[in-house]
């Protein structure tokens, strides 16, 4: 196998954690089917992330260096990226499958001619084959996959790599690309950008996150919820049933739709577990179910579980752990 | 202005898990102890485009779907849900195709309707989850896309789209022709189609296209990643019950238990 090239996009002066995944993965993947990993940051300030991709693993660190491209857009970040994949020796091009990569990769490799796959969570290789795995059907069950074509962009899911566990690798070389950027590349335009309601902390960063759906009954049951994620200083999530009743905003959605998380707590409230929200929790260390019927699905991915009404339950537990804990 | 909304037809994603079954020969799902469905984003898409034909004089939806026979169901619900054409494109041998393939055929079944000013997709369908197929059609027809859009509106030529965003969403306005790509949200949730409209649309023509209907590319055809093997992942874990009578006794019970894990 030749080159990976893989995209690491940069939030201020540091990768985003995406693209930290990402590089990490492909690290790993370099390391068992050969060839070297090369990353790319596009942007201004990239120094500091190119540094931190070389430390994740990259042995190049591609830097373009364009003001236009500080903000992210889709069609000029296709562009960009074809050309740096056409001009690097790479066959693969990895990218983080967060909120930017569901964008990126279908047009990367419609453009490019090459395989896509996405939500890539591990890969193997056997008899020189290499082989993505990916979970289908809702989390259900598990996909094998092999590409037909000589190129393919990988996209990986969220949450799925240990970045903590990596092994820094010492050298590396920074090597500035040129890209014509230009305006009219630029065909979708920013109206209004509004930011998350009621948290403070991103649900993909959250240590601990307390999650209301339809059984909290209605949009003040999540006022209870905000007052118990902030005693433990957590954040608060959704079910897309919560979301869709406009309850509160479709940004604080859990699941495969939503957030994908990966907390060290849990605490379902009044959540029976569809399956795409139980897809979106895969990684949580320890779930908490609260609801009033015990064949709720949100049970079989439960460590603990409340058979309970939560409008009783949620107040109660909020005034013993202020006990414990203030 | 014609709209085309892309339909999916799918196994009922909250199938219980006991009757969810993998057949190793096929690696596909066991479909005999199950329900298929129209891919609830579909489902969103389908219910955007019918709102924005009901605000814009001369507009049109067509529902447009690549599966075999029995997926002409979903094109009968977008027949009463008041969709103004239903097309259904298929071969034989296109069982195994991936998103790339199929953004291609599709592309080229909506160059063959004389194209399209909007088109409107799921942003995934709830069985394979791959999310490429409005961002390949995008490609395919040379258009923008936006994707995981929750509203819609049109202003002059312009399309002002809500769309998730990280931290929060944006509002962003593209040139039509585009593709969108639908997630759900309060403002598209799927109307009851009328009695009366159900029964018109058991007897309103869906039209067939197959391979030889649209100027297809044959390698652009072929699917780009195979399905080797599938297998049920067991993720099931042994949830504890705790035991009370009443909300502050199991709450008790609960904070207890939290600071014994050291969690808190």
């Amino acid at each position: 196998m030749s080159n990976i090239l893989v995209f690491t996009h940069q939030q201020g002066e540091s990768l985003t954690p995406g693209g930290r995944e990402a590089v990490v993965f492909s690290s790993r993947l370099a390391s068992s089917t050969g060839g070297e990993v090369r990353a790319v940051l596009l942007g201004s300030k990239s120094e500091q992330s190119a540094k931190e991709a070389i430390a994740c693993g990259a042995n190049i660190a591609y830097t373009v260096d364009k003001l236009l491209l500080a903000e992210y857009d889709v069609e000029l970040y296709v562009n960009c990226l074809c050309h740096v994949f056409e001009q690097t020796d790479a066959d693969t091009m990895i990218v983080s499958f967060d909120r930017m990569g569901k964008d990126l990769v279908g047009r990367l490799a419609a453009r490019l001619n090459a395989s896509a796959i996405t939500e890539v969570v591990d890969f193997k290789t056997d008899c020189e084959k290499l082989t993505w795995i990916r979970p289908i059907y809702g989390d259900k069950a598990f996909g094998e996959y092999q590409t037909t074509r000589s190129k393919v962009v990988v996209g990986l899911r969220q949450k799925s790599q240990n970045v903590t566990k990596f092994t820094e690798h010492h050298g590396g070389e920074i090597i500035p690309l040129e890209y014509a950027a230009t305006e009219e590349e630029m065909v979708i335009k920013l109206v209004v950008k509004i930011q998350a309601a009621l948290s403070d902390v991103r649900l993909e960063d959250a240590r601990i996150i307390v999650s209301g759906g339809r059984g909290l009954g209605g949009p003040e049951g999540f006022s209870e919820l905000q007052t118990l994620a902030s005693l433990l200083g957590g954040t608060v999530g959704a079910s897309r049933a919560a979301c869709d009743a406009g309850w509160v905003p479709a940004n604080l959605q859990v699941g495969q739709t939503g957030a994908v998380v990966a907390p060290d707590l849990y605490i379902a409230v009044g959540i029976s577990g569809a399956s795409q929200h139980l897809a979106g929790i895969t990684n949580a260390k320890t779930v908490v179910a609260i609801n009033t019927d015990p064949e709720s699905p949100i049970f079989k991915r439960a460590n603990i579980g409340v058979v309970a009404d939560c409008r009783t339950v949620i107040p109660a537990l909020t005034e013993k752990l202020r006990k414990v804990l203030l | 202005m014609h709209i085309v909304v892309c339909l999916k037809y799918v196994l009922d994603p909250e199938i219980t898990p006991r009757y969810f079954q993998i057949n190793p020969e096929t690696n596909r799902p066991d479909h005999s102890d199950s329900d298929m469905v129209l891919d609830s984003f579909a489902e969103n898409a389908l219910e955007l485009a019918i709102q924005l034909r009901d605000k814009t004089p001369g507009a049109s939806v067509t529902a447009l779907c690549l599966g075999d026979e029995d997926s002409e169901e979903v094109l009968r619900r977008a027949l009463a849900f008041t969709a103004n054409a239903a097309v259904r494109v298929w071969e034989e041998d296109w069982e195994e195709l991936d998103g790339l393939p199929v953004g291609h055929i599709l592309a080229q079944a909506i160059k063959t309707l004389g194209g399209a000013k909007l088109v409107l997709t799921g942003y995934q369908a709830s069985d394979i989850e791959e999310g490429l197929v409005g961002p390949v059609m995008a490609e395919e027809l040379g258009v923008p896309c936006v994707t995981r859009v929750s509203d819609l509106e049109l202003v002059g030529d312009q399309i002002k789209a809500s769309s998730e965003a990280e931290g929060g969403y944006t509002v962003v306005s593209v040139p039509s022709p585009a593709v969108l790509t639908i997630i759900s949200a309060e403002t598209n949730v799927p109307r009851l189609p009328k009695v009366k409209d159900i029964r018109l649309a058991r007897s309103k023509k869906i039209t067939l296209f197959e391979r030889d209907d649209l100027h297809l590319d044959s390698e652009r055809c072929q699917p780009g990643a195979k399905l080797v093997k599938a297998y049920i992942s067991n993720r099931e874990v042994n949830c504890e019950v705790l035991p009370g009578n009443d909300g502050a006794e199991l709450a008790g019970e609960l904070a207890d238990r939290l600071v014994a894990l050291k969690i808190l």
